[in-house]
């Protein structure tokens, strides 16, 4: 039997196929401002992918900000623990998990059969998430994919006090003009995003081995900013940003 | 539609509380007399609502409560307007929303009743936070009326005998002040009934609380937060004592009959801190989806929270100490003892924290109580992020998510 997960985020949406208990496909693209249509579009390019039909499924899961958009999903899980049984599936050894996406970031922590024990999640704003970093690549005119790259390079991370996201921005303009390295003002932008992100986990008492998820995972400077600040060190994930979706599938296998 | 939200809904609406009638009633009354009050030749007291009242009712001086006049503010969805107006006064909007909109109120006559009657006198009691006295000093000058300050020290532990010397004094000071505003002398006999029925009327409210440990619950915090107004404005008066003799028996009766306030009660909840009163319906909807019941709070209780310190044959020494050491006056340990005694009292299964923006003494101090919680209970607790009255810190997606996701791991651990 096969099932499918459906996560439809602020910014991407993710599609996930499972069967007989190993991953069959997943899938990525941007969610646009229909998150049904999105549910559709990338549940279906995964079905062609995979060369299936919508017949072949035997249960949907939705998840993420527009969850409850999917009509036709058999259930809608939070993002909360659909994270913690994707990172489950990928690794049962998984205690926490510390997930940067679009608009929210959070840290979740597992007991040891994979059930969420207890989260965390930034409030009403957007520092320390995906978008802040999204802003400041803006500002920086830097591919955001290419955050992480430069940042490897900074020889002094450079210090950003604002926390807000808008006044971070206009510090971050008057650094460029200051002359300041481009390098090393983008690594300053992760230490920021990340000590905004370590509280979730230290709220949570968070334990290792810990996986990072969410699309921000593929930026190794934040990563390696968060590793620091944590002083722990990411079990590797393949999927970080499609793991909410892999969760979701392995929660529709349960209903 | 995803199952998680039609399957666990009804087509049949709960039976509804049949007292909220005469409640409703009743507060409309007290809102009227408090308005025609010049017209009667009547005083008109404004008073904080962890404030010692019965004096006040004892010398037939009708009192009003700003943060009452707040909450229903806030239920009306009221309350941005008037913050707004605060604001742009020059007051920040970190200033507690019963502050802001009161003081603009005053000024606009705005909000669902028109403005509060204007007051002959403050009695500000600082009990329940520091945020009060700037709040009364400013409305004192503004109506220019005379202003009492009980200062009540934190107890962190406990009641020392110089805290019970210092407080008990001001007590006097109190009765001196009424005397001197009303010119009339104090009548201790009144007092006397009036701490009587106070009293009675703690006992009645705590034991209309205690219906909830039945289960399924009868009524929930989202009732209780309704029915509270009377023990805050009515207290000490027959009608507090007579109406909630009445809630109790139909409260037990629903009990009898299997009645409950969520259908298919499953999973039973704590709540901390103010309600959230310009969401009341939509919370209450989205856990009621959950089969999940609001039974008790740690707000509605902090009105009958200090009846063992109340002695009814000695009431005015008494009082010093009860109203001292209320909920929010005393240290986060004891906070969390009493939660934790809540937690077993009704059975909860989950605490819902509302981490308030306006109410800081409230809100200090949550995290250490949750981590307590959790060390000693092991049940789950959620944190939400929102303000009582201002809906500008409300973000419904954000909140909604967080407690579906809190839910789901009830269910899991209950599975
Ligand atoms: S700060 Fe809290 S206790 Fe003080 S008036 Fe505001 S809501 Fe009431």
């Amino acid at each position: 039997m096969i099932y499918a997960g459906i996560d439809i985020g602020s910014i991407t949406a993710k599609s996930a196929l499972i069967k007989d208990n190993k991953l069959l496909g997943t899938h990525v693209m941007l969610s646009g401002y229909n998150p049904l249509n999105a549910g559709i579009k990338v549940f279906e390019t995964l079905l062609k992918k995979s060369e299936l039909s919508k017949k072949d499924i035997t249960a949907i899961v939705s998840t993420g900000y527009g969850r409850a958009s999917v009509n036709f999903a058999d259930n809608a899980i939070t993002e909360i623990i659909c994270h913690g049984a994707g990172a489950h599936f990928m690794n049962p050894t998984i205690r926490g998990i510390i997930d940067v996406g679009g608009q929210d970031s959070k840290a979740i922590l597992l007991d040891t059969n994979g059930q969420v024990e207890n989260f965390a999640m930034n409030d009403k704003c957007a520092a320390g998430t995906g978008r802040f970093l999204e802003v400041m690549a803006k500002a920086l005119e830097v591919d955001l994919d290419q955050l992480g790259e430069f940042s490897l390079k900074a020889d002094s991370p450079s210090k950003i006090s604002s926390i807000c996201t808008v006044f971070a921005e206009s510090e971050v303009i008057s650094m460029i003009s200051g002359q300041q390295k481009r390098e090393n003002i983008i690594a300053g932008i992760h230490e920021s995003a990340a000590a905004r992100v370590a509280i979730l986990a230290t709220k949570i008492k968070i334990k290792d081995p810990i996986m990072m998820t969410g699309g921000v995972a593929k930026n190794k400077g934040m990563a390696n900013a968060l590793e620091g600040r944590l002083g722990f060190k990411f079990v590797k994930g393949n999927l970080p940003q499609e793991n909410g979706a892999i969760g979701a599938a392995v929660l529709a296998s349960r209903i | 539609m995803p199952k998680h939200k039609s399957d666990n809904t009804s087509d049949t609406k709960p039976v509804k509380i049949k007292s909220a009638k005469k409640m409703r009633d009743l507060m409309t009354t007290y809102y009227l007399d408090a308005l025609s009050a010049k017209q009667n030749n009547k005083l008109v007291a404004w008073i904080t609502s962890g404030g010692p009242v019965e004096p006040l009712v004892a010398m037939d001086i009708i009192p009003v409560y700003p943060e009452n006049h707040g909450a229903m503010i806030g239920s009306s969805k009221m309350g941005e307007d008037l913050c707004i107006k605060a604001e742009d006064m020059g007051y920040s909007s970190d200033l507690c929303s019963y502050a802001r909109t009161d003081i603009s109120c005053s000024v606009v006559k705005g909000g669902p009743i028109g403005g509060l009657p204007e007051p002959d006198m403050l009695i500000c009691c600082n009990n329940i936070c520091g945020t009060v006295l700037k709040w009364y000093e400013v409305q004192a000058r503004f109506y220019n009326v005379p202003l009492f300050i009980l200062d009540t020290p934190i107890c962190h532990t406990q009641y020392s005998p110089e805290i019970a010397k210092y407080v008990r004094a001001q007590i006097d000071e109190y009765i001196a002040f009424l005397e001197n505003v009303t010119k009339r002398k104090f009548n201790y006999n009144k007092m006397v009934q009036v701490g009587k029925l106070a009293f009675e009327g703690q006992l009645l409210w705590q034991k209309v609380l205690d219906t909830t440990a039945h289960r399924p619950s009868p009524m929930s915090a989202f009732d209780a937060f309704f029915f509270l107004a009377l023990i805050v404005t009515l207290r000490g008066t027959q009608i507090a004592v007579d109406f909630y003799k009445e809630l109790i028996e139909e409260m037990e009766q629903r009990s009898k009959d299997g009645i409950s306030a969520v259908k298919d009660e499953k999973y039973r909840l704590l709540w901390d801190n103010l309600p959230v009163w310009y969401q009341l319906k939509w919370l209450s909807g989205k856990f009621s989806e959950h089969n999940a019941c609001l039974v008790a709070d740690t707000y509605t209780s902090a009105w009958c929270g200090a009846i063992k310190y109340i002695d009814e044959n000695n009431f005015l020494d008494s009082i010093a100490e009860a109203y001292t050491r209320i909920y929010l006056n005393i240290g986060v340990d004891q906070m969390a003892d009493q939660v934790l005694d809540m937690i077993k009292f009704y059975d909860a299964d989950g605490f819902v924290m509302h981490s308030n923006r306006s109410c800081k003494p409230y809100s200090f101090g949550q995290l250490d109580i949750m981590n307590i919680i959790k060390e000693k209970t092991n049940i789950p607790v959620l944190m939400i992020e929102a303000d009582m009255v201002d809906p500008r810190n409300f973000s419904q997606s954000q909140i909604e998510t967080r407690i579906d996701a809190f839910m789901e791991i009830i269910k899991q651990r209950n599975h």
